[in-house]
């Protein structure tokens, strides 16, 4: 039985899905033009689970994300435009472009940052849970994670600790079929890491993480259970990703047609048009309208970040420390 | 004044600190000890050199975390907590593990505020016990500091009595970056006065314990204390020695050595650790760069071998200096034309 949600809140998780969707789509093409430095990594395919998953949260729960993180900061309610300008290495970036595509976080808006080490935010998401149980207050400190991460001790060390302390962590895991270059049924051991999360007691729900209505009622059912403080638990959603590791990657490892296949078949943004239009009172022309929203935004957010000044020289050596009393001879 | 031991005043300064802010917690491998047990006796170690005695039954188990040998672990959650308003001290048991939790530190904890351009604070301590003298065997004994002190974002404090150990363990629970905080393992024993009442000790201040002319020794944790004997002898000699107790390795107060230095013009670091890129060669850079015309003689290093720590009796009493080898090492500087 799927859970009931308001048209408003539908349409919300639509305009979420199709921003991140673009947002990726459009870095994708601009990445091609040499303006943009360094990895990215994109989040296209994989919208319904960030989406599903943070429509459950607000700003006071917290969230650990991945290096594939645009998806979970978007969702998580990280400003566009200065997400862009930090992709961009700007002034006005979030972190002044001192942080960049691997490292985008926004502390006001319980996002604690995306993560250049796989399997790195683990013990930080229980961190976050650890602070949330401390507060009393009902909060959550959630963990993505994909198939690269389940094979990092860091997150076994972590999934221990939160069933030893009892935090209210989450741990969601992306399954897009690789870890980085190498597909997961080469490297993730007896494969089912739905297994693997209970063996360490943590209640496990697993399901299609290309549908977003499975995804937000899995989750509804886990975070009752960590806001109850009944303890930690994991979601395995399977998924997938329409670009490759990092933006260059030449895909050599998938077969021809597999990425176009899951664009025709897989594609949480049109079954969700299919699900929600015209049953749950939402017409196409809605849903078309927020596309043109959409558009406009990320053109908008790539515009400004062009235009954003570089971040200054006398960037180089501040925000090391709050203080730090040193002079330099 | 009150004569108490290290371990005391860094285990009173737990106890203070976190009646004061309730938003401190304490995790680490047995920092109560005795979860879990057959004898539920719950409160059975308070950590195996006693410094987180009887934080458990007065702060509880919430604030008070016994955790799993995870090292990584121990100080992400600290640090994951730290950037979500509380703030964490995480214990890891000899300092020749934070090998299994640099991730942890050098890529995470340090690099936050930095990566959020300001945005993030992470104030987080991890305290390690460290260095050699116990026969403790080469993965036991290590000194590490050196390697915190290298990377941007941390800050590294070395106390090397019961006094500096209150003042600045107390600075380093209010500090709002991470501090690692190291703990020479031969020295929670030792007593000391220490003053009463709130007592903080800023960082990047060196504390020079003796004034002479003749030669500056530098030096940081327990190596303060050879060279305090060192210094002894060799006044007797007629040699009169500037005796700088860093405290805090990062920040450093280069003030204090570059003073020092102007007045002497010879220079001998003391410190425990290996040779290469150890705090000995890095502040004999230092000097180099920043004293040299200061300089009459070149700087001399006093410090262990480049080797693992030895677990022989005779061969880790060799491998530490020690006061004979700093006093030697200070006529050769101060003899030398």
């Amino acid at each position: 039985m799927r859970l009931q949600q308001s048209k408003e809140q539908l349409l919300d998780a639509y305009r979420q899905m199709k921003t991140i969707r673009e947002f990726e789509e459009r870095l994708h093409r601009e990445i091609m033009t040499g303006e943009i430095a360094g990895f990215t990594h994109l989040y296209s395919g994989q919208e319904a689970v960030a989406v599903g998953v943070c429509q459950h949260l607000d700003s006071e729960d917290l969230i650990v994300s991945t290096h594939r993180g645009h998806g979970h900061c978007i969702a998580k309610g990280c400003d566009v435009i200065d997400m862009m300008a930090e992709i961009y290495g700007r002034q006005t970036g979030l972190g002044k472009g001192k942080g960049g595509s691997m490292h985008i976080a926004d502390f006001d808006k319980g996002m604690l940052g995306a993560n250049g080490v796989v399997g790195a935010g683990g013990p930080l998401a229980v961190g976050a849970a650890l602070s949330a149980k401390l507060d009393g207050r009902g909060r959550v400190g959630i963990c993505f994670a994909g198939e690269g991460s389940i094979n990092q001790g860091a997150v076994f060390e972590a999934m221990n600790m939160a069933k030893v302390i009892n935090a209210p962590a989450v741990f969601a895991i992306e399954i897009n079929g690789y870890s980085e270059h190498t597909g997961a049924s080469y490297s993730v051991g007896g494969i089912d890491i739905a297994n693997r999360t209970a063996g360490f007691g943590l209640k496990t729900v697993e399901t299609d993480g290309c549908d977003y209505h499975a995804v937000y009622d899995a989750m509804a059912e886990l975070l009752d259970h960590a806001r109850a403080g009944n303890g930690p638990c994991a979601a395995v959603f399977r998924t997938t990703r329409f670009f490759g590791h990092f933006e260059g990657d030449p895909q050599k490892y998938r077969a021809r047609d597999e990425v176009k296949q899951h664009r025709l078949e897989r594609d949480c943004l049109k079954t969700f048009r299919a699900r929600v239009v015209p049953v749950c009172g939402i017409s196409e022309t809605e849903l078309d309208a927020i596309d043109a929203d959409v558009l406009a935004l990320i053109d908008a957010a790539v515009d400004r970040a062009r235009a954003a000044p570089a971040t200054p020289i006398e960037e180089m050596e501040a925000d090391v420390y709050v203080s730090y009393q040193q002079d330099q001879p | 004044m009150t004569v108490m031991t290290y371990r005391e005043a860094l285990n009173q300064v737990l106890h203070t600190e976190m009646a004061r802010a309730p938003d401190i917690f304490v995790c680490g491998e047995d920092i109560s000890g005795g979860a879990g047990g057959t004898s539920g006796e719950r409160e059975a170690s308070g950590g195996i050199f006693g410094v987180t005695a009887g934080l458990l039954p007065r702060f509880g188990a919430d604030r008070v975390i016994d955790t799993p040998i995870s090292e990584n672990t121990i100080v992400g959650m600290a640090a994951g907590a730290s950037l979500a308003g509380k703030r964490g001290i995480a214990e890891i048991m000899f300092a020749d593990f934070i090998t299994l939790a640099l991730d942890q530190m050098m890529n995470q904890a340090a690099k936050f505020r930095y990566m959020s351009g300001g945005k993030a604070t992470c104030p987080l301590v991890i305290r390690v016990p460290y260095g050699a003298g116990m026969n403790m065997g080469a993965q036991h004994s290590q000194s590490m500091y050196n390697i915190v002190t290298s990377v941007p974002g941390l800050k590294t404090v070395i106390p090397t009595n019961a006094a500096d150990a209150k003042g600045l363990l107390t600075t380093a629970i209010r500090d709002d970056d991470p501090v690692v905080f190291f703990e020479h393992k031969a020295m929670y024993g030792r007593k000391y006065e220490v003053p009463d009442g709130e007592y903080l000790i800023p960082f990047g201040q060196a504390s020079l314990l003796c004034e002479g002319d003749d030669a500056t020794i530098i030096a940081m944790g327990r190596m303060v204390l050879f060279a305090q004997k060192s210094v002894a002898v060799l006044k007797e000699e007629g040699i009169d020695c500037d005796l700088i107790d860093l405290r805090t390795t990062s920040p450093m107060d280069e003030d204090t050595i570059l003073d020092s230095v102007e007045k002497t013009g010879r220079v001998i670091v003391v410190d425990e650790c290996t040779p290469r890129c150890s705090l000995a060669s890095d502040i004999a850079g230092f000097i180099a760069s920043h004293g040299f015309s200061s300089l009459k003689a070149p700087v001399g290093q006093v410090t262990s071998p480049h080797a693992p720590v030895p677990f022989a009796r005779e061969l880790e009493r060799a491998f530490v200096p020690n006061p004979v080898s700093i006093a030697a090492a200070v006529r050769k500087v101060v003899s030398y034309q």
